[in-house]
């Protein structure tokens, strides 16, 4: 089987998705596992492009990278009794429940999913900028999806504030 | 071209990566963190699926970014709860965290 440049670069972004991956579970540091996470995403974004999803890649840096990680960050900020390195961010028993159960489901995807003969082949012809497309299926198809969507933006942003604001004890209840 | 079944291997380690981050961290960033892993491992699917099946109608990049849109809502509540705990009894130890219970 010849080798393409294409798989040499799957590959290479495979090893620095699961890398940084096994980082940000493993890793005493809190901090430092919030910033191997950020480096996961950034190759999950190579991923897509790898799948000509270009405007994925896009949004993957914009929020997964540009909003989720500085909003973990600062949630950490502002619990920083937890960074501190010495406190054990671990389970005590690790490695009676939750290895088993990773791996135990890791064999039965590889049993059920990866290892179905498919049969699919992607066509090589090169798909086009995919932002357009993306966009008419949102408002013709996807419309209902789509303002349901955005009702739940809004509700997670109102929710968010008032579980996040401080209750003043002489404050408007 | 890559085949499909290694974007399906690449996710299944990352799920598998995300559940036992989730399982065995207790700090409540950190489990945030695992299931975030676990978001990015269904979206890969999804927009290798739609790669392999239709790669011209985009089904599967729709529903990455309604996936992409519930998680940063999901983070958003999830911080502001983690936030409100941390204030009111002084850790985020999701172990420890037993007020609720009856």
């Amino acid at each position: 089987m010849q080798i393409s440049l294409q798989q040499v670069a799957f590959a290479a972004i495979a090893l620095v998705v699961l890398g940084s991956a096994l980082m940000v579970v493993t890793l005493r540091n809190i901090f430092h596992s919030l910033l191997f996470l950020a480096l996961s995403f950034v190759g999950v974004a190579g991923v897509y492009l790898l799948l000509s999803a270009d405007f994925l890649a896009a949004v993957q840096v914009l929020i997964y990278i540009g909003a989720i990680t500085v909003l973990m960050m600062f949630a950490l900020m502002l619990t920083h009794r937890v960074m501190t390195t010495n406190v054990t961010q671990t389970l005590g028993q690790w490695h009676l429940a939750p290895l088993p159960v990773a791996l135990g489901l890791l064999i039965i995807l590889f049993r059920l999913f990866v290892l179905h003969p498919w049969k699919l082949e992607a066509d090589a012809a090169r798909v086009g900028p995919t932002t357009g497309i993306i966009g008419q299926a949102l408002l013709t198809k996807y419309v209902l999806p789509f303002e349901l969507a955005s009702i739940v933006l809004l509700v997670a942003m109102v929710g968010a504030i008032v579980l996040a604001k401080e209750d003043k004890p002489d404050g408007p209840a | 071209m890559v085949p499909l079944e290694w974007y399906l291997g690449l996710s299944a380690v990352l799920f598998c990566i995300g559940v036992f981050g989730v399982l065995s961290r207790r700090n409540a960033i950190a489990i945030l963190m695992g299931i975030e892993l676990m978001l990015n491992a269904a979206n890969i699917n999804l927009v290798a699926f739609g790669r392999f099946i239709h790669p011209t109608v985009l089904t599967g990049h729709v529903f990455a970014v309604f996936v992409i849109t519930v998680a940063a809502a999901e983070a958003a509540v999830g911080l502001a709860i983690i936030i409100s705990a941390y204030r009111n009894i002084a850790h985020i130890n999701a172990d420890k965290i037993n007020v609720m219970r009856w």
